[in-house]
């Protein structure tokens, strides 16, 4: 099921091109989250390819581990990681947000093959992570739950009643990354609605919490892997990241949130970012 | 003379009018039929899981957490994580019933009730109670009042309002055997036993109740009982009324609502659920699409209510036997010769011991 797992520089020209792939489905589609997809690709890269227990062929195995973007608007990356994995034709990624895609504006668990979970709105994610980490123990299976959570996400109060009750349930099949981006759909987290100290705060949640520069490779899938052998206590990633990561017109703007780039913003950004991350 | 009841059981149709039915009627909250039926559940099906957001006593699912406790998830006062959760576990195949207040189930978590359970369609069945104003000593802020309506709007749900121990706890085996999201809208106060064991409670399907044909009440919840009181009260006077168990909300039974429209000509629905997208807006959007003909819809109005016992309170807020004869009294007066049979003669004021009073809305002022 799983295969031989990637070199650190595999999953760094991988993750070049799935953030090539994002720019051109969000060029593409006229509409959706750059800024928080890049932010976000090399952790979902170092998911897809090094660390998930998963069957791109068999996308419904019981024994998969399972992979929740709670922050959903970022889903272009899961999109790309999924195609690039196999899951679907990578034909289908021009057709995000059109008529009767495959691949809704917010994941659809019933249209995307490999999307474990429907979300979108956010603050629901960790919740149903934490519904399928409880049944993995009830099911006595051996499968691995991960969360991607958005740091303006962590506003939602629903957020921290799923890391009380992981704690509670001593959740250590369960593993959050906090992608920290420090930018949400108006402005800067911090002068919107402050959430430091977020690190203190997932500690006094009961949560073990490694800290990770989220854009690095080395970093994240080191982390991750500590995580799956980490037991007795749910463990959060805290990955701080760049909004907009290899795009330097959209890194630490939070107009990139949610806008999409136009055909000659699209070139540069590709060219950048085929020129940073493919040829390692 | 062969009885115009069914289903009803012989003790309570002796009671129907009088004064005491609710003090010598058996009865119970619905919540605890339930939680019966729940434990039932978990004997039979090792999927079945038990989630409850700290009213696991007053709901009794604290019984499934004694028999099944690696089965029974407390989530505290947190029902946004126990839905999403719920939904959570939906997708491994578990079938979780979610135990909450109906406030809670169908307003606090909504979002996580309409977004990750009935939109990816997961098998989640949320078991509602003080649902309506069945809470009476509780008041307004544990009165779901709106959560029939709340839950019919959303897309595929399938909500189910039964009115008596016997048919909950067969509406909870049903939804557990249904694939989908399921809502069970439960009563805080007691409710008399209605049902004999031979009630064939069919998602979707209504249930006769009592034949008659002069005009037909559809009634859910602890409104049927009001209903059968209101009609053996008008048998008295000579005016024959069909009653029906409208249990499930949704979907409705259109065949059996356009039946009794054509039989009778006449319609009254009864809810204790406000009057806006309830039982009552279901049974006239139908009516007024494909058999426009007389109706009136009795509902809690435009207002909250109070705290106060069940009875005065479902009787202030007009949702009791007389306002369902009033509402009948009205509809025949309206209704056009030649449907169905006749009145009689006309219906004399209904008597009732109980103080009537005038609900002042407490909202919708002009300012």
């Amino acid at each position: 099921m799983t295969q031989a797992p990637m070199t650190i520089d595999e999953l760094k020209r991988l993750a070049g091109i799935i953030r090539c792939d994002i720019i051109e489905m969000i060029c593409t589609a006229g509409a959706g989250h750059p800024g928080g997809s890049l932010s976000a690709t090399d952790i979902v890269t170092a998911l897809y390819f090094r660390v998930m227990r998963i069957d791109p062929k068999n996308p419904g195995w019981p024994d998969r581990d399972r992979f929740i973007l709670s922050k959903g608007h970022a889903c272009p990356v899961w999109y790309a990681a999924l195609a690039e994995r196999g899951y679907f034709d990578k034909a289908q990624l021009a057709t995000l947000r059109k008529m009767n895609s495959i691949l809704q504006g917010h994941p659809d668990m019933n249209k995307t093959p490999g999307v474990d979970m429907t979300v979108g709105s956010l603050g629901h994610g960790l919740s149903a992570g934490v519904g399928m980490a409880l049944s993995a123990r009830l099911k006595k299976k051996d499968y691995r739950v991960w969360v991607v959570v958005g740091d303006g996400e962590s506003q939602e109060g629903s957020i921290w009643e799923a890391a009380m009750s992981a704690a509670k349930w001593k959740l250590d099949n369960l593993t959050a990354v906090l992608d920290r981006n420090h930018l949400q759909n108006d402005f800067c987290v911090d002068d919107e609605m402050p959430i430091e100290p977020v690190a203190d705060k997932w500690r006094a949640f009961g949560w073990h919490v490694d800290a990770i520069d989220g854009n690095r490779m080395e970093q994240v899938v080191t982390a991750l892997e500590a995580a799956r052998a980490r037991k007795g206590i749910p463990t959060l990633i805290l990955a701080e990241t760049v909004k907009g990561k290899g795009v330097s017109f959209m890194e630490n703007v939070a107009d990139w949130h949610g806008k999409a780039p136009c055909q000659t913003e699209a070139d540069q950004a590709l060219d950048e970012i085929r020129r940073c991350y493919c040829e390692i | 003379m062969k009885s115009k009841y069914r289903y009803v059981l012989p003790g309570l149709q002796a009671l129907l009018a009088s004064k005491d039915l609710f003090a010598k009627a058996p009865s119970e909250p619905t919540r605890y039929s339930y939680a019966d039926a729940l434990l039932e559940l978990g004997e039979q099906n090792p999927d079945v899981v038990s989630l409850d957001a700290d009213v696991s006593k007053s709901m009794k699912t604290a019984m499934f957490a004694a028999r099944f406790p690696e089965r029974s998830f407390n989530f505290g006062i947190a029902e946004q994580n126990m839905m999403a959760a719920a939904a959570g576990m939906a997708t491994t195949g578990l079938i979780p019933f979610a135990n909450t207040y109906a406030v809670f189930a169908s307003m606090r978590a909504l979002d996580m009730v309409r977004n990750s359970i009935h939109y990816p369609r997961l098998n989640v069945k949320i078991a509602a109670s003080h649902s309506g104003i069945t809470p009476g000593p509780d008041g307004v802020t544990h009165q779901a009042q709106e959560d029939l309506s709340i839950m019919r709007s959303i897309a595929g749900s399938t909500v189910i309002a039964p009115a008596d121990p016997t048919s909950t706890k067969m509406a909870v085996h049903a939804a557990a055997a249904y694939d989908g999201p399921v809502y069970l809208s439960l009563t805080r106060d007691p409710v008399p036993v209605l049902y004999d064991q031979t009630f064939p409670f069919k998602i979707g399907k209504a249930v006769l109740l009592r034949e008659g044909g002069d005009v037909a009440i559809f009634a859910n919840r602890d409104l049927v009982v009001q209903a059968l009181i209101a009609a053996e009260l008008l048998a008295k006077r000579g005016i024959d009324v069909r009653v029906i168990d409208c249990h499930t909300l949704k979907p409705l039974d259109e065949g059996m609502v356009l039946k009794g429209a054509r039989e009778t000509g006449a319609i009254v629905t009864a809810e204790n659920n406000i009057i806006y997208g309830g039982l009552g807006s279901a049974v006239a959007e139908l009516l007024v699409e494909k058999y426009p003909i007389p109706m009136k819809r009795v509902g809690v109005g435009n207002t909250f209510a109070e705290s106060g016992p069940y009875l005065e309170v479902i009787d202030k807020y007009g949702l009791t036997a007389r306002h369902i004869i009033r509402a009948v009294s009205e509809v025949l007066k309206r209704k056009p010769a030649g449907k169905g049979t006749s009145p009689a003669k006309p219906i004399p004021k209904p008597k009732t011991n109980l103080k009537k009073s005038k609900v002042k809305p407490t909202v919708g002022k002009k300012r």
